[in-house]
């Protein structure tokens, strides 16, 4: 007898269909892995179970929850279930929790308008559940807001809220995407602890094939609105039969070809690079304290040369990005690119750019909306000043940039929300070439894309790398994605650079501590 | 693309109060400054569309010459605040965090410490009344509405990766400012000018009421309603007019710019086409 | 939080020091001899000689500006040059019409705009909602004093429940809030339906917010989400909101006063006007000003109470 059954479900909102006939099963104390790319309508089925639906949802087929009809349901007898028999935690822990309400309290709400426990008791059970998933009281206060905890700990506090009327299924959408790799091994490793000391039903609602196979007992794949696949981990993971989930588990453990060799002389030197930023006050009058982001960073890229940098939010790779690009000031050390200083007074940053451009992580944000893409392509030839082509010859260097990332010269005259995200960091891509730089530094360029299309960015880079002889600065936290593509990594933790090495060598055999403990938190599905 | 219908409402109520406006420049039924004692508040009616006031001017003439006061009081005092606050608002946000950015949102501060009242109270008390008071009280006004909104605007866009493609491009602040953020602020701007355009004409016709701005023989709405209060329970027309044009004006500007945010808003809109 | 009080106070006086000092510079040197246009063109050398002792002008400008801050700072506002009176008493005098009012017709407005913006929000799209925005929307475009009339025709002209202007003083607390009352409401639906705009257009948006689901995702019903987590989220723009209407409501109230012949500050600044009486016209902006500043540092303050993220992280 299966705790959640859902059979033959449609949805669509609006006109616009999202679910096209799901079927799927959870037992009693199950976790299932709900796997799929953007769009693919995993999060939708999960909240079809709890019946939250957007307005304008229409919901037709079968629904049964522990024995229960929840397509017949009415929304009382659902406000009853929510919270109680089945718990939710979602994806983004900075904006899930209220952030004008005590932790402590918002945890004790579930229990207060599920159960007649007083004010107190509630309490009590917020306070024992909040200890359960690692938040003691003398260690975070109860009492405190959302905004004074870090990432992690707000997502424990989800956790807290969705399971401490023990509900007999949880479901989890996403819940650790949004979180650093050491951080996501320690919530997954609390779920995995609360399923089973429980016996709760888990259905883990991912992207990460690598999550679910460490995870699951079972698998659900699912495309366009559909389950394509269903079986245990094994079978799903080593012997798929679906030609979607072949292509997914291809992509995500593909590694791109590439030439090696072709390596030149020192391109960039970073040497003693320190970056301090001001605190706010701490006293009215006292003087400004400062953090140091970067610390004494030192490190050389060869002329052709794919280097990764790797390290956890707050550990400074993106300041030290910027600093290198010339787009922040240093405190201390400097850059030079080609034996040219960066931060030399004057416009040197506005010489060096010319061999050195950026990709941008969120294919969303690094576009202006306004500008046709041809023109957002040409951009970085402003750089040439009287010397930029013009009329026909900037039409040629445009379409070439565009044909080079396989985008159709044509589409230029096109805005850019006319674009797939795929499609979008082609053209970033296209504009950082444009000019023709010595080194392009990516930040995380591929991580807010889908699997499938990140493989064949992947393998553009790889591609573009080994035919116009550029190098590339890879900064990453997915080790997967700098295991595939760098020659040497960089491992950055606390401003300061731990250990740098040939890749393989380093994700092989990490000799420092920090990156001991990354490498064993990274997810991986065996290739 | 939909057509809110708040927006044809709003446009066709807008633009008919400009076309009276223009229409007053070459044609009014009668001579607003003649005045005819033995034809004094008469109601509305064939010879008098809208009747007469108590000093016999017909009603409608008055309220189309009304309608050019004020949208000239209006539209300079809505464009002294854009052409002064919007550069103000722009190197603000380029510079954000600096003294100067410090200084021009003190100063915004300091100026919304002065309602656009008192400042014609101000005005007015050294100079003496005038219609260039109210506008001048009005601009003032709007000075910080626009830099401020401006400066928000910008600096959310300034955090964005694609200004930060346009350093790596070399652009400076200025350069930047103008190719890259107005564009993108310019339909909050052109919505929120609509707003400020409606409030500057119920503005006026505030200070033309308690005498701080256009002064006879120069027909305004606000005086209108002045003038009208005595006498508004023998002729009720004479104070129902002027405020219905003000209510229907200020009402469909309000509805312009509401269509126009739904318009431009990227929630509202479609996907990729 | 002390130290967060101790800024915004800081920044409060500096905001009234420079707001003093623009008054001074408009109204004492800008006209060049405050004494000579006082008293017009035709007048005798002893008569501006006299005034010019008691204003004081013969002291160096520094010197008359901090005589005006020390003199306010102990409520000494100078003597009225036309009503020979000291302006402290009657600004006074005038202040119990004009806050009164005020807050009256604040209160109204918070009354009416709060229940309809949380109906229009939480019935979104609906019938309710549909109708609210329609008459805020022209509510909005209402101008106030316009409606006074309105409310005179309709209420003291042809219904006689109300005088039609007139205060009779504080003596009697209930002819005194029957006077306000049309002058309240006038004052007050204007700024309702902007007020109630605002709650909606809030409440929506955070109705929208990831917290509210995973209140839902608890089990709140969609009022408990709403009234537990949504609604207070929702009232940070609207204190915003309600904080410049005050400071709207206390300026426009000298426009509603006209019409309604209350003895409040604002005929005080338009008989002050007329009489070039420029003593009274600075202490006036003086006093309208200082309320604006300091209810929008209350209006801070308010922010910091509703919202933990402005507080200081407790030790």
């Amino acid at each position: 007898m299966s705790l959640v059954t859902v059979e033959g479900v449609t949805l669509s909102i609006g006109d616009t269909p999202v679910l096209n006939g799901v079927s799927l099963e959870i037992a009693p104390g199950e976790v299932l892995g709900l796997v799929g790319e953007s769009g693919s309508g995993k999060s939708m089925t999960a909240l079809s179970v709890l019946k939250l639906l957007p307005v304008g949802a229409r919901v037709a087929g079968q629904i049964a929850f522990d024995g229960r009809d929840i397509i017949a349901a009415s929304e009382r007898e659902m406000v009853a279930l929510r919270g109680d028999e089945i718990g939710m935690i979602f994806q983004e822990p900075m904006t899930a929790l209220n952030p004008l309400m005590t932790i402590g309290d918002q945890v004790a709400e579930t229990a207060r308008i599920h159960t007649r426990v007083g004010r107190s008791e509630a309490r009590a059970l917020a306070k024992a559940m909040l200890e359960r998933v690692g938040l003691p009281h003398d260690r975070i206060a109860h009492t405190r807001y959302p905004h004074e905890l870090s990432g992690g700990q707000r997502q424990r506090v989800g956790i807290a809220m969705a399971v401490v009327l023990r509900p007999k299924l949880l479901i989890a959408d996403e819940p650790t995407t949004a979180l650093d790799v050491t951080t996501q091994a320690q919530i997954l490793d609390l779920l995995r602890g609360l399923v089973r000391d429980e016996g709760m039903a888990l259905m883990l609602i991912t992207h990460d094939l690598a999550v679910v196979a460490g995870m699951a007992d079972s698998i659900a794949v699912m495309d366009k609105g559909v389950v394509v696949e269903r079986g245990t981990v094994l079978e799903v993971l080593q012997a798929p039969r679906n030609a979607y989930t072949k292509k997914l588990i291809a992509a995500s453990t593909h590694v791109p070809v590439r030439q090696r060799g072709k390596q030149g002389g020192a391109l960039l030197e970073v040497e003693g690079l320190c970056k301090d930023y001001a605190l706010p006050r701490t006293s009215l009058f006292g003087p400004h304290e400062t953090m140091r982001a970067v610390d004494h960073v030192s490190f050389t890229i060869k002329a052709g040369e794919s280097v990764g940098l790797v390290g956890e939010s707050g550990s400074g790779k993106s300041t030290l990005a910027r600093a290198i690009l010339g787009l922040e000031t240093v405190t201390a050390g400097h850059v030079l690119l080609k034996g040219q200083a960066v931060h030399a007074a004057g416009r040197a940053a506005f010489a060096t750019l010319r061999d050195m451009q950026m990709v941008f992580q969120d294919p969303y944000g690094s576009f202006d909306p306004r500008q046709k893409v041809g023109r957002l392509v040409a951009e970085p030839l402003h750089l040439l000043g009287s010397g930029a082509p013009k009329g026909a010859a900037l039409e040629g260097r445009v379409d070439s940039a565009l044909k080079a990332v396989g985008i159709e010269p044509g589409m230029a005259d096109r805005y850019i929300h006319e674009f797939s995200g795929g499609q979008r960091q082609r053209i970033a891509i296209a504009r950082a070439l444009i000019i023709e730089p010595a080194l392009i530094v990516l930040d995380e360029a591929v991580s807010a894309i889908d699997v499938s299309v990140r493989a064949q960015i992947l393998d553009l880079l790889a591609d573009l790398g080994d035919r116009l002889g550029h190098a590339y600065l890879f900064i990453s936290h997915d080790l997967g994605v700098v295991r595939a593509i760098t020659d040497r990594v960089l491992v950055m933790a606390g401003g300061k650079i731990v250990e740098a090495g040939p890749t393989a060598d380093v994700l092989e055999r990490p000799a420092h501590a920090y990156t001991k403990t990354l490498v064993a938190a990274a997810p991986r599905l065996a290739g | 693309m939909r057509v809110a219908p708040s927006l044809i409402i709003g446009a066709v109520l807008s633009l008919a109060f400009v076309v009276m406006a223009l229409v007053s420049l070459v044609w009014t039924p009668f001579d607003v400054t003649a005045l005819a004692v033995g034809n004094r508040l008469v109601p509305p009616g064939d010879a008098h569309w809208l009747g007469t006031d108590h000093f016999g001017r017909d009603i409608f003439s008055m309220i189309l010459v009304g309608a050019r006061t004020s949208i000239a009081v209006a539209l300079v005092a809505v464009g002294v605040g854009m052409v002064i606050g919007v550069p103000l608002g722009l190197t603000a946000a380029s510079r954000a965090g600096s003294w100067f950015d410090d200084l021009i949102m003190r100063g915004n501060d300091l100026v919304f410490a002065f309602p656009a009242l008192i400042i014609a109270i101000l005005i007015t008390a050294i100079f003496g009344p005038g219609a260039i008071n109210a506008i001048i009280a009005i601009g003032i006004f709007n000075i910080p509405v626009f830099a401020r909104l401006t400066r928000g605007a910008a600096l959310s866009l300034w955090t964005r990766d694609f200004i930060l493609a346009a350093r790596l491009a070399g652009k400076g602040r200025a350069r930047i400012s103008l190719e890259h953020i107005l564009p993108n602020v310019s339909n909050t701007l052109l919505v929120q000018a609509t707003i400020q355009f409606s409030l500057a004409i119920l503005a006026e016709a505030g200070l033309a009421y308690v005498g701080l701005g256009a002064q006879p023989p120069v027909p305004s709405w606000g005086r209108m309603l002045a003038e009208a209060q005595t006498m508004i329970a023998l002729a009720p027309h004479v104070a129902l007019v002027p405020g219905l044009a003000i209510v229907s004006t200020v009402l469909g500007l309000n509805l312009f710019g509401d269509g126009l945010r739904d318009l431009f808003d990227p929630r509202l809109q479609r996907g990729p086409a | 939080m002390t130290r967060f009080l101790l800024c915004r106070t800081i920044s409060l006086l500096a905001s009234l020091l420079v707001a003093s000092l623009v008054i001074f510079l408009v109204l004492e040197v800008l006209p060049g001899d405050p004494a000579r246009f006082m008293l017009g063109l035709n007048t005798s050398p002893e008569a501006l000689a006299a005034l010019r002792e008691q204003l004081g002008l013969t002291a160096p400008l520094p010197a008359r500006y901090l005589g005006w801050l020390a003199g306010m700072a102990v409520g000494d506002f100078g003597i009225s040059y036309t009503y020979r009176v000291p302006v402290a008493d009657l600004i006074v005098e005038r202040l119990w019409v004009s806050l009164p009012l005020a807050l009256y017709a604040l209160t109204l407005s918070t009354l009416i705009a709060i229940p309809v913006g949380v109906l229009a929000a939480a019935n979104r799209n609906g019938l309710i909602d549909f109708s609210a925005m329609g008459l805020t929307q022209i509510g909005i475009a209402l101008p106030n004093f316009w409606f006074a009339m309105l409310l005179v025709l309709a209420f003291a002209v042809n219904l006689r429940w109300f005088s039609s202007g007139g205060f009779p003083g504080w003596q009697d607390p209930g002819a005194a809030v029957r006077a306000l009352t049309l002058p309240a409401i006038a004052l007050a639906l204007p700024q309702a339906s902007i007020l109630a705009r605002v709650m909606r257009s809030s409440l929506i948006d955070t109705l929208d917010e990831d917290y509210v689901r995973t209140a839902r995702a608890k089990g709140l019903t969609r009022g408990q989400a709403l009234w537990r987590h949504a609604l207070r989220n929702a009232l940070i723009p609207v204190v915003t909101i309600m904080g410049l209407q005050f400071s709207f409501l206390l300026a426009g109230a000298i426009i509603i006063e006209n019409v309604f012949y209350l003895p409040g500050l604002g005929r005080l600044a338009f008989q002050a006007i007329s009489a070039r009486d420029l003593i009274v016209v600075r202490s006036v902006v003086m006093i309208l000003v200082f309320a604006v500043i300091t209810i929008t540092f209350l209006v801070d303050i308010a922010y910091a109470l509703i919202d933990p993220r402005l507080r200081r992280r407790a030790p």
